[in-house]
């Protein structure tokens, strides 16, 4: 998409905003939030679209990231802790279309929940509500160390299975 | 199993943007010198992603699209309004400079390097026909100032006290980005067949360098004008001295008439 080509963004809108005010909304749990930042993603994007490098993944991955992080910080008033070019995102999978992204999702979220239920909530504590990890520790009374391997298994599990 | 199994679990934490404190400092620090490790973030943010990816969730209203596409007109819009108005005011911004900081004397000067580029002006100015209408104006009027000083056939007067003898005096008018100078010189003694006046530019660190060869007219009356001299050349102040018609290369002492900068 070139800079200032406003037909591209609808159309990127069209293919990618579902993912995009999915996460915000189970991030901030407010619509009016999620559509702010839903806004402000694309907004990002058309002004800055050299800042996806189509070869290093898919950027339906990258955006659900950088929407994710976007939300966190709007969650917790934080100024944007990453740049939005700091992010790279190797995912394998497109996830362009609709049937893609449900199919993917599905797996995913019968990964989580096969996953023992200490593991599962540690990194949707980190993912969904931007903990860091003492901030884990503290809420679960789990000591620090624990809650550090538990979000290392949580990721390479959804790697393996994911892959598999 | 990752290359540095030591920062493996950090790795973990800060894909998922959850380290903090010195552990974070420590970590970023090796990722600064680490390919292996970077990829392996990549590799994990990927992962984090998939959590993303599985969240499922209404869609989002369907005025936020036009509301997004109107957003981004209006940027696009003000961001070409932007750009026009920066290109206008620096330009004007520039010539308005000229004149503003030019006593008389750089306004001459100006015009006879303008003059001279004449040329060069007119291919540059053709590609910006409001931008011609309005500098050509004005370099007429520069024309206009310059051309009692310059041209050979006007009159020239020099006003003295009537008290003392005419003295010599010269007035020299140099603009240093443009390599410029005009040099004009009244009430000069006249020399011996075969000789001529030297003028001389006194460079702040070097030896002095050549600026033109003159020999006054029966009047007494000379002038200079943009003689090649090198790009830049930082003047402490000028002089003449008395040298053969052709010119020398250094100057021959003593030095007859100097200045320096007002």
């Amino acid at each position: 998409m070139k800079s200032g080509d406003q037909r591209a963004v609808g159309e990127l809108y069209d293919r990618y905003s579902s993912v995009v005010y999915a996460v915000a909304l189970r991030v901030l749990g407010d619509t009016g939030a999620a559509e702010d930042v839903l806004q402000e993603v694309f907004l990002q994007l058309w002004r800055n679209p050299g800042a996806f490098d189509s070869a290093r993944g898919s950027l339906g991955a990258w955006l659900a990231v950088i929407t994710r992080n976007r939300a966190i910080d709007a969650l917790r008033r934080r100024r944007p802790e990453t740049d939005i070019e700091d992010v790279i995102v190797s995912v394998a999978p497109d996830l362009a279309s609709e049937a893609d992204r449900s199919r993917a999702a599905e797996k995913v979220r019968g990964i989580l929940s096969a996953m023992p239920a200490p593991q599962r909530t540690a990194l949707e504590m980190a993912y969904f509500e931007g903990m860091s990890h003492s901030e884990i520790a503290g809420k679960t009374g789990e000591p620090l160390g624990t809650i550090k391997t538990r979000i290392r298994a949580g990721l390479t599990a959804l790697r393996k299975a994911f892959q598999a | 199993m990752t290359p540095h199994e030591q920062f493996a679990d950090d790795l973990a934490l800060y894909a998922l943007n959850a380290l903090e404190g010195e552990n974070r400092a420590a970590l970023e620090k090796h990722l600064a010198s680490c390919p292996e490790c970077r990829r392996e973030l990549e590799q994990l943010r990927g992962d984090g992603a998939l959590l993303a990816l599985s969240v499922t969730g209404p869609k989002p209203p369907l005025r936020a699209r036009q509301r997004l596409l109107d957003a981004v007109a209006k940027e696009a819009a003000a961001q070409s309004r932007a750009q026009a108005a920066a290109q206008t005011t620096s330009a004007r911004k520039s010539w308005w400079g000229w004149l503003g900081w030019a006593a008389t004397a750089a306004v001459i000067l100006f015009a006879v390097s303008l003059w001279k580029e004449n040329e060069t002006l007119k291919r540059t100015l053709a590609s910006g026909r409001a931008q011609y209408t309005q500098t050509a104006n004005e370099l007429e009027d520069l024309r206009r100032i310059a051309a009692p000083i310059i041209a050979s056939e006007a009159q020239r007067i020099t006003l003295v006290s009537l008290k003392t003898p005419p003295q010599p005096q010269g007035k020299a008018f140099y603009l240093k980005n443009r390599s410029s100078l005009v040099f004009v010189a009244n009430n000069m003694p006249p020399l011996p067949p075969q000789k001529a006046y030297e003028l001389w530019l006194i460079p702040v660190q070097g030896a002095p360098i050549p600026a033109g060869v003159f020999k006054p007219d029966a009047h007494g009356s000379a002038t200079v004008v943009n003689p090649p001299l090198p790009a830049n050349a930082e003047a402490k102040a000028f002089a003449i001295t008395v040298e053969n018609e052709a010119g020398a290369t250094s100057p021959t002492m003593p030095i007859v008439m100097m200045g320096a900068g007002e």
